[in-house]
């Protein structure tokens, strides 16, 4: 898959850190400001998928990143049920307990459990958006040859 | 804002019935777009910043999504001549349509005005949900702790959507294990 | 209640689309369009007039904030939306691939 022209490369590197950037506030300030995982999480896959389609990127490449986005969004989601279920054990005995302790309202570093759940679901959004994305890539890829 | 939302929602309808009518493939997104991002806007206007934000990004992506597709393959719209069955198909859709019509006026009766919503549930979720769960968002609160059971079946149904595309697009299969 | 029955209206362009369109893409056109007029019923559900975005802040008298439940069940549906699309069109130009055509009237002509 080839690239794009001097100009949307440029731009593209001026403004793909901007894009991650906002994309991890997002999801790490879910619980204080809109947002959260899933809008993190789709935000950061925008990322991604803008500096795939600006640079290009050969077949090969794009299928070692296929697994590995595979790999991470089910690592991701395993690790979501891990900590659900370890509520069964800590505290009172329900599936998603909430059994960190609070913390102050506002604070960054508070509600519990909350800001894990959400960086994993950004991470499992994130990476199932672009595993999508790379399936159809690399099907065009295949296809084209 | 009821008629601030009727407007919206009136140019949504008229994208809508343009998408499904246009010649070219590449217009008809791209007044799928309008549908969207009209959505956005109404979002915006209903307070509900979290939903503005991830359907914003939601959009662009299946438009980039699409507009591959589409560029990809033909643009060219299908002929729309077809005769046989056209009375019983008609028949069908105005039965389909006219019951659609009678559930939805049936149903629409229990609601409450719009922008008069009782609160039984959520009474509990607005008053106590920041005490019990500590976040600030109300609607992370919700989505993770009340509403575990909800978030965690929609990760396997993302999984389970990924995984179908990629086994649906895997031309040839993996002899070789170079992945 | 005249933005219910506009956002039913909604709903009822995208299943014409979805009944009398042959055109594969202009199907998943008409999916979308039925996804996003149920996300704005229910968020429409949820709405109070002169409510708060659901986020909580200082300093407020008793303060009157929108529904969150049905906010956070629409979140979720949205992204939801994006996986199923993008499952009907792998499996549109999957189709495209083997019968050259986005018609579904061909495939039906072509199965046996």
């Amino acid at each position: 898959m080839n690239g794009m022209t001097q100009i949307v490369k440029k731009v593209t590197q001026l403004m793909s850190g901007l894009i991650f950037m906002y994309g991890l506030y997002i999801i790490t300030h879910g619980h204080l400001t809109p947002g959260g995982g899933f809008a993190g999480g789709a935000i950061v896959a925008g990322g991604f998928i803008l500096l795939i389609l600006a640079f290009g990127s050969k077949v090969i490449s794009l299928r070692k990143e296929e697994t590995q986005t595979s790999i991470t969004e089910s690592a991701a989601l395993l690790i979501v049920i891990l900590l659900a279920l370890a509520g069964l054990f800590l505290g009172v005995h329900v599936f998603f307990n909430n059994y960190l302790p609070q913390g102050q309202v506002g604070e960054l570093i508070s509600a519990g459990v909350i800001p894990i759940y959400n960086i994993f679901i950004g991470m499992e959004v994130a990476a199932a958006l672009l595993t999508i994305f790379l399936a159809l890539v690399i099907y065009k890829e295949e296809v084209a040859s | 804002m009821e008629t601030l939302l009727s407007i919206l929602i009136g140019f949504m309808i008229i994208g809508a019935l343009y998408a499904l009518h246009a010649k070219d493939l590449l217009s008809a997104l791209i007044a799928q777009g309008i549908v969207g991002y009209g959505l956005v806007i109404c979002f915006l206007n209903l307070r509900a910043p979290d939903l503005a934000i991830v359907q914003i990004v939601v959009e662009t992506i299946t438009l980039v999504v699409m507009v591959a597709v589409v560029l990809n393959s033909s643009r060219k719209e299908v002929k729309e001549s077809w005769n046989r069955n056209k009375i019983l198909n008609i028949v069908t859709s105005v039965i389909i349509v006219g019951f659609l019509v009678y559930i939805f006026a049936f149903m629409i009766q229990p609601l409450q005005p719009f922008g008069d919503h009782s609160m039984r549930m959520a009474q509990y979720y607005t008053q106590m949900g920041a005490e019990s769960t500590g976040a600030a968002n109300l609607v992370t609160g919700v989505l993770f702790d009340f509403r575990g059971y909800d978030t965690l079946g929609e990760a396997t149904i993302l999984f389970t959507a990924a995984l179908g595309v990629v086994t649906i697009l895997r031309s040839k299969p993996k002899k070789e294990s170079a992945s | 209640m005249t933005v219910y029955i506009m956002c039913f209206i909604l709903f009822l362009v995208g299943l014409y689309g979805v009944l009398t369109r042959r055109n594969m893409i202009k199907i998943v056109i008409g999916f979308s369009i039925m996804e996003f007029s149920c996300f704005l019923f229910l968020a429409m559900i949820g709405y109070i007039e002169n409510g708060l975005a659901p986020i909580l802040k200082e300093e407020m008298e008793n303060p009157v904030y929108v529904d969150p439940l049905p906010q956070a069940m629409v979140l979720t549906a949205i992204v939801i939306g994006l996986a199923t699309t993008a499952l009907l069109l792998a499996i549109a130009i999957r189709i495209y691939k083997k019968y050259g055509t986005f018609d579904i009237r061909k495939v039906n002509e072509l199965k046996g």
